[in-house]
């Protein structure tokens, strides 16, 4: 039923100078699921995401967003059709605190973006809101806080909020556990449950523990193809991913 | 809490540049010579100018000068040769600098970092060779003795008078781009500096804000262009060439970019050396030179940003 898939790629692929990253996948994203992205390094997972939300052009393939071609869309504008990504790399803005790291993402909605003859205290009537996603991830207490100050997993947090300040429809988290330790691990995979209600997320992630816990779907990728897809219980059993996996998890 | 303790010191520092700006400005012309001020006046809005870009939107332009020196050239012919009204004449240079500042940023964004500074030069090269073949000009002579008007009946022909005019439109630019740099449009500059990827994938079309950003730069410049042509009465091809370009990129990195002051203190210590150090010839290219590297090599942050830094750690 293609009214179910809210994302959905056909035969994409990309290649970088004759280096195939991506060969010709075809993923299909359930409306209200947790799809969970694996494979081993090199796969094309990061890849895959920055073709999702069109930081990269496809060499060739398609792909849908609510059954609507997408392919030849500016990044912003998926954005703005409530497909939204976070990074490997933590991203937030380091000098802005993180109030005002929330109320980025609010601002735009508020259409006064490109006014800059208006004050700063003109924003403030988002802070409330702002205010209330960061007690959403427990960050109320740190709202005046330089980002670039808070510790690695706060700033993990604060993306997550800053995300959900836009109310996204499908949220692509690339490793959001990445380079945390055991605690904060945990505190995420929570969060990533409860955010998920209502909505619809694709994550990459090398916790095989966290994808077990979170997803209702995985995609095997290797070598830049599919290579397995069902439920942990399914995609762990198959033979190929274990084989994969030899040397590096599994 | 120290964050706590750094808003509230922002605050005092932003109202401590202000009164320190305002309070040199006011006497300045009966401590040095109302010319000599009102050259280090529209240096230190061309630096501010620049700074917009280069210290809150991350963007290095290496052709301001076009935007100075045609602006400069459009104010004096419209005031000598056609002898429009001081209002229409600053007018008409920044009208020319902007729709100028507009051209350049819509070719120039779509690279990024050093490329887009050598297109930035390129443009500016194009608009000094224009400038050369003009007729209207004046060729190497450049355009000579640009009436200043009068402003609400005053004769600005009085340098007084010109200096205090200068001033007063030195402080609204000033308070324009401090606006900016704090406004919604400023927020989203900000956010784009520190992390382009991201503010994309918040849904900003980045490049339209990029542009913008260019455009009040350019603008601004071209303010300070037209200011000058009537404050020296003359514009020079010296006004639209590539030193001037670097020159302003020079004063803005040793006042400080990205500081709200640093530009200004910059052009102050450049224009000196320039007035005080001319009699020894072109060794003050030399020691320009040299400051510059010192500063690189020592005081990355500038004057202003090294003093900011101080005090921020003390605090």
């Amino acid at each position: 039923m293609p009214d179910d898939l809210i994302l959905e790629t056909r035969d994409v692929a990309k290649e970088f100078r004759g280096f195939v990253a991506v060969a010709g996948v075809s993923l299909r994203v359930k409306r209200g699921s947790i799809h969970g992205l694996i494979g081993p390094n090199g796969a094309g997972k990061t890849t895959m995401f920055n073709l999702l939300t069109r930081f990269l052009p496809v060499t060739r393939g398609t792909i849908l967003h609510r059954g609507e071609d997408v392919t030849a869309m500016a990044p912003a504008q998926v954005a703005r059709r409530g497909v939204v990504r976070s990074f490997q790399i933590s991203a937030v803005f380091g000098s802005l605190t993180a109030l005002e790291n929330v109320r980025i993402a609010l601002q735009r909605r508020l259409g006064t973006s490109f006014r800059f003859w208006a004050p700063e205290r003109s924003l403030r009537v988002l802070d409330d809101r702002a205010r209330a996603l960061l007690d959403d991830v427990d960050l109320g207490s740190l709202a005046d806080v330089p980002a670039g100050e808070l510790p690695y997993g706060r700033k993990r947090a604060l993306e997550l909020a800053t995300t959900l300040a836009l109310e996204p429809e499908v949220l692509l988290l690339d490793e959001p556990t990445a380079g945390m330790g055991h605690e904060d691990v945990g505190r995420v995979a929570d969060l990533i449950q409860r955010v998920a209600k209502g909505r619809t997320v694709l994550m990459v992630e090398h916790n095989l523990s966290v994808v077990a816990d979170l997803c209702d779907t995985i995609t095997v990728l290797a070598r830049g193809s599919v290579l397995a897809e069902g439920s942990y219980a399914q995609v762990s059993a198959d033979p190929a991913v274990r084989e994969a996996y030899i040397g590096s998890a599994a | 809490m120290s964050h706590g303790a750094r808003r509230v010191w922002s605050g005092q520092a932003v109202f401590l540049a202000w009164a320190t700006v305002a309070a040199c400005g006011f006497v300045a012309p009966f401590v040095v010579y109302p010319v000599f001020a009102m050259n280090v006046l529209v240096m230190a809005l061309f630096a501010s100018a620049l700074n917009l870009l280069l210290g809150y939107s991350g963007l290095l332009s290496f052709g301001h000068a076009a935007f100075l020196g045609s602006a400069a050239y459009v104010t004096g012919w419209s005031a000598k040769a056609w002898g429009m009204p001081v209002l229409v004449s600053l007018a008409a240079g920044v009208a020319v600098a902007t729709l100028l500042g507009l051209v350049f940023g819509v070719l120039a964004l779509r690279r990024t970092g050093i490329y887009f500074a050598m297109i930035t030069l390129g443009l500016a090269q194009v608009v000094y060779f224009i400038v050369v073949q003009m007729p209207w000009t004046g060729g190497e002579d450049g355009l000579q003795g640009i009436p200043r008007g009068t402003f609400l009946g005053i004769d600005l022909g009085n340098s007084i008078a010109m200096y205090y005019f200068t001033y007063a439109v030195f402080l609204a630019a000033f308070w324009l781009i401090q606006r900016t740099i704090r406004s919604p449009f400023g927020q989203v500059l900000r956010a784009i500096k520190e992390n382009e990827p991201r503010a994309i994938s918040l849904g900003y079309d980045v490049q339209r804000y990029k542009l913008l950003a260019f455009v009040i730069s350019a603008g601004l410049a071209g303010l300070a262009g037209s200011l000058k042509a009537l404050a020296m009465q003359f514009a020079t091809l010296g006004d639209v060439a590539w030193q001037r370009s670097g020159e302003v990129v020079l004063m803005t990195l040793l006042g400080g970019m990205g500081t709200v002051l640093g530009p200004s203190v910059g052009a102050l210590l450049v224009v000196t050396m320039e007035n005080y150090l001319s009699s020894i010839g072109s060794w003050v290219t030399v020691i320009t030179g040299a400051v510059f590297v010192v500063v690189v090599m020592a005081f990355r942050r500038g004057i202003v940003g090294e003093v900011q830094a101080l005090l921020g750690r003390r605090s």
